[in-house]
């Protein structure tokens, strides 16, 4: 007697769910398809925005002045010049160098404090190194400008001390909490069976970290090393104070720089709008742009490829 | 009596509406002029308690767009505006007013230690376009030169291009400090270095030269005798050869609070200030100039 009165209007409901439950799952889907494409869509207007708005100066100076010449000079009474080869070697420069100093650090500290610092001690030091991360790159800069900038001064009798190198340290202070933070991350989550297997055939702890656990790790390490490039490159503020701003091409660390962050802050706000000079900041910002694609997409490279030989993890 | 009621009346009038006299005025520009600017803002606030007036830096030709922008009034300029500046105010249907508010001797500054005591204007020149490159050059020890100068958006920089280089380019070795004080702390800690930065700003508040460096001698040429900048008679009568004239430029005739402000600055106590501040006022032909302003 249930059976036959209930059948029909249940069955009916459990349609009217079942319709409703596939509208959410759809509304769900586009609307994450629209936030995937959204943030395709910003980056194509950034990339298409620096382009056309570099477009005139790339029209009006040859290409080959941009990338082959070290003369940046574009108030020049003389002649406007626009190479910025020597503000790209010193942007790669300053990068590079924190990188050199940053990786070995933060990859050790991740490692200590993943793998080898007691319980308390990792619950000081992880936070206190991330908060590293959130000094503004102000107060960064002020650093090198008045503390670390006489020092080296003295130190390598390297005229005020606002250079490379300082730019370099800096930079790598700026970068170590994420370089340390991500590859902490990616080393806790190697699983423990692999440490395990090993230190059961013996291996001591130290063999275990280094040829299994930070191995294992890699493409969380990599990935760590990529986003810090990719902050060391883009940073401005601090560099802008800390690295001399000398526009000529830089023999060694100890020279001042002037990279493009720098330059295009520097610049910007007296240029007239529409001229030249104006648009040629906005290739500079294209190329900028093209080297921080260009990183990512060699990380990503390498985490593919560090994924595949670790079959797939 | 007449004349008393109508003054009354003004007061009483001003008095009646404080809210609709206080006024913002931005200003914005050279470096050079920032303290000094805003030294004068503050005692003309205090003497007429009617505007309020925001000083800002960034350097001449970060003012002077913002005054061809329509964001500031009154745009601080250590240098003459530029042809392509006109051009662009025109466009934008600003007419900038040229006001001389002080007279800077623009100071050539090394490290204490260093023996040179005067260069003339050729040398330095030299110095910069990167011709020159070590002390003993010009009568020093055997020691490169640092170069220290500022950015092309400062007024500064574009006027000591003009009237010292000649018109050429800056040695792509100089490194483009972000104001006069970074200037100072780098020659202070830089044994090579030369520097260049308004007189203002090689005093402290008891008006005794800053310790750690030395501002240079300059002649004209290798025939006159060199003076330094320090010395009032010197720029007064000419001598130290760069001096310059600070701007302030407004758009259109100035009017209202900014006329007031500008009145207040070129009157005894607003060059009372400039002196004190290390400038020297204003004189000569700018005199001149500024009548044709309005003042």
């Amino acid at each position: 007697m249930e059976g036959v009165n209930v059948d029909n209007p249940q069955s009916a409901g459990i349609g009217r769910v079942r319709a409703w439950r596939r509208f959410r799952e759809k509304a769900i889907e586009t609307f994450f398809l629209a936030n995937g494409l959204f943030a395709v869509l910003v980056l194509l207007a950034i990339f298409s925005m620096l382009f056309t708005e570099g477009w005139p100066a790339l029209k009006r100076v040859p290409f080959g002045e941009w990338v082959m010449s070290t003369e940046w000079d574009p108030t020049s009474p003389v002649r406007e010049s626009y190479g910025i080869l020597a503000l790209i070697v010193s942007t790669l420069m300053v990068s590079i160098g924190a990188l050199i100093l940053a990786v070995p650090l933060g990859i050790a500290c991740a490692a200590y404090i993943a793998d080898v610092a007691p319980a308390r001690v990792r619950e000081i030091v992880k936070p206190v190194i991330e908060i590293l991360a959130g000094i503004p790159s102000v107060v960064v800069g002020f650093f090198g400008l008045v503390v670390l900038g006489p020092l080296l001064a003295k130190a390598f009798h390297a005229g005020n001390g606002l250079n490379g190198v300082n730019g370099s340290i800096l930079l790598a202070v700026m970068a170590l909490p994420t370089i340390m933070s991500v590859s902490e991350d990616a080393i806790v989550s190697v699983p423990q069976e692999l440490k395990n297997a090993s230190l059961a055939l013996g291996a001591t702890r130290w063999q275990t970290l280094m040829r299994v656990t930070l191995p294992a790790a890699l493409s969380g390490i990599v990935a760590s090393v990529m986003l810090g490039m990719g902050r060391a490159i883009g940073e401005t503020m601090t560099v802008l104070m800390a690295c001399g701003n000398a526009p000529a091409m830089p023999h060694s660390f100890l020279d001042p720089v002037r990279t493009m962050t720098a330059t295009i802050a520097i610049e910007l706000g007296e240029t007239v709008q529409g001229s030249t000079h104006f648009h040629s900041l906005f290739v500079i910002a294209f190329f900028l742009f093209l080297m921080t694609f260009a990183v990512n997409l060699v990380s990503d490279i390498i985490l593919q490829r560090v994924r595949k030989r670790m079959g797939g993890a | 009596m007449k004349k008393l009621m109508i003054l009354a009346l003004a007061t009483g009038l001003s008095l009646a509406r404080p809210a609709a006299a206080q006024q913002m005025i931005q200003v914005k520009g050279s470096d050079t002029m920032v303290n000094l600017v805003q030294r004068l803002a503050e005692a003309y606030m205090e003497k007429s308690g009617k505007a309020a007036i925001a000083v800002t830096g960034g350097g001449s030709g970060v003012g002077i767009a913002a005054l061809i922008q329509g964001q500031v009034p009154l745009a601080n300029a250590s240098r003459d505006m530029k042809e392509k500046e006109y051009a662009a105010a025109k466009e934008h249907g600003v007419i900038p007013v040229e006001i001389a508010i002080a007279v800077d001797a623009l100071s050539v500054i090394v490290n204490e230690s260093n023996p040179v005591k005067s260069l003339t204007n050729a040398q330095i020149g030299a110095i910069y376009r990167g011709e020159i490159s070590n002390w003993k050059e010009v009568g020093g020890p055997n020691l490169a030169i640092s170069l220290y100068g500022r950015q092309p958006s400062s007024g500064t920089y574009v006027f000591f291009q003009e009237f010292i280089l000649n018109n050429k380019n800056y040695s792509a070795k100089m490194k483009q400090m972000n104001g006069n004080a970074q200037i100072l702390e780098g020659v202070k800690s830089d044994k090579g270095a030369v520097g260049y930065v308004g007189v203002g700003y090689l005093f402290d508040e008891n008006h005794q030269v800053l310790p750690g460096i030395k501002a240079l001698e300059v002649a004209k040429n290798a025939k006159s005798s060199p003076v330094s900048p320090l010395i009032a008679e010197n720029v007064k009568s000419g001598q130290y050869p760069i001096a310059r004239a600070l701007y302030q430029y407004t758009s259109g005739k100035p009017k209202g609070a900014v006329k007031d402000f500008l009145a207040f600055e070129l009157g005894p106590e607003g060059q009372k200030i400039v002196q004190e501040e290390g400038f020297y006022p204003v004189a000569g032909k700018s005199l001149e100039n500024n009548k044709k302003a309005g003042f």
